[in-house]
């Protein structure tokens, strides 16, 4: 019988493995923020699984919005990263100090 | 029920490794057409929840426009990502170490929530909330969204807007060198700014 703790447990670890990309893919901005993408992918089927099991629908709509910010986030990264490219030629994060924040 | 838990385990099992897949692939590219898997089985796995509006949603929003941004973006940059590589097995003992703390904290975390807390009650999906079991999934998400979310909803609009805006005016390029239609100066442009009269002496040209 699949439950709420068989959703739960995808939803966590598909979270982890997004916090394990941007650990591991340091330099790689592109991986970064598809390692975003997968963590807020968790986020959404954690809003979900609640949202159903709870009999309540809130929670589904507060997965739209969690969908909206991250397409909004996903689309200015990119656009920042282009940006970035075009100017430095390479897309190296590492030592990414032109503003000396 | 047996046939809900093969499809259940199917598509949590292609869910988590094609997740792997996209933070370990050699190769972005590849990195996103894993990312795509990984949303087309997260769908599936909202369906088998019931939640069918947001898998279509999904579907639509993540595999139709943000992957295939990413796509764009990918084919168009022209790096060398083995270079990009390079801290990979260096930071692969701490990240290793600190997912397995993570993920072992969250899935016990999740499991006791779920056998403790509210949601323990229920134990059948009910996609479309309490109030009535004849309404589908979109129509109980509309009736809440347009009544009681309305100014989020909105405000998500204009989150958009924004993003659009934001992301139009970064990477909006003009060459120098380029001669591009003003159309402004096009339409400001009248009889008295386009046009003179010289008085002309005859057998001399006109010097500017």
């Amino acid at each position: 019988m699949i439950g709420l703790p068989h959703y739960l447990a995808v939803a966590a670890i598909l979270f982890t493995i997004g916090v394990f990309g941007i650990f591991v893919n340091r330099k790689n901005i592109i991986v970064i923020l598809m390692s975003i993408e997968l963590i807020l992918l968790g986020v959404n089927i954690n809003l979900v699984a609640f949202s159903v099991y709870l009999h309540n629908v809130v929670g589904q709509i507060f997965a739209m919005f969690v969908l909206t910010v991250a397409a909004a986030e996903a689309a200015v990264g990119l656009a920042i990263l282009v940006t970035f490219f075009r100017n430095r030629g390479d897309i190296s994060v590492d030592d990414a100090s032109m503003m000396k924040g | 029920m047996a046939l809900q838990a093969i499809a259940f385990y199917l598509m949590a099992v292609v869910t988590v490794a094609a997740g792997i897949a996209v933070v370990s692939a050699r190769n972005p590219v590849h990195s996103v057409l894993f990312l795509i898997l990984a949303f087309f089985s997260a769908a599936g796995l909202f369906v088998l929840m019931g939640a069918e509006f947001l898998a279509m949603l999904l579907v639509v929003v993540y595999v139709g426009a943000v992957a295939v941004l990413f796509l764009f973006v990918v084919m168009m940059l022209d790096v060398d990502f083995a270079q990009l590589r390079q801290g990979f097995a260096r930071y692969l003992p701490l990240g290793g170490l600190i997912a397995a703390v993570l993920a072992a904290e969250m899935v016990f975390v999740s499991a006791t929530v779920a056998n403790r807390g509210a949601a323990a009650a229920n134990d059948t999906p009910l996609a479309s909330g309490a109030a009535a079991a004849d309404v589908t999934n979109a129509e109980a998400i509309g009736r809440v969204l347009y009544t009681d979310y309305i100014y989020f909803f909105q405000a998500a609009g204009l989150v958009l807007l924004v993003a659009m805006i934001g992301a139009i005016v970064l990477t909006l390029r003009h060459k120098p060198g380029v001669r591009r239609q003003l159309v402004a100066d096009q339409v400001l442009r009248s009889p008295k700014t386009g046009m003179r009269t010289v008085s002309l002496k005859p057998g001399q040209g006109i010097d500017q």
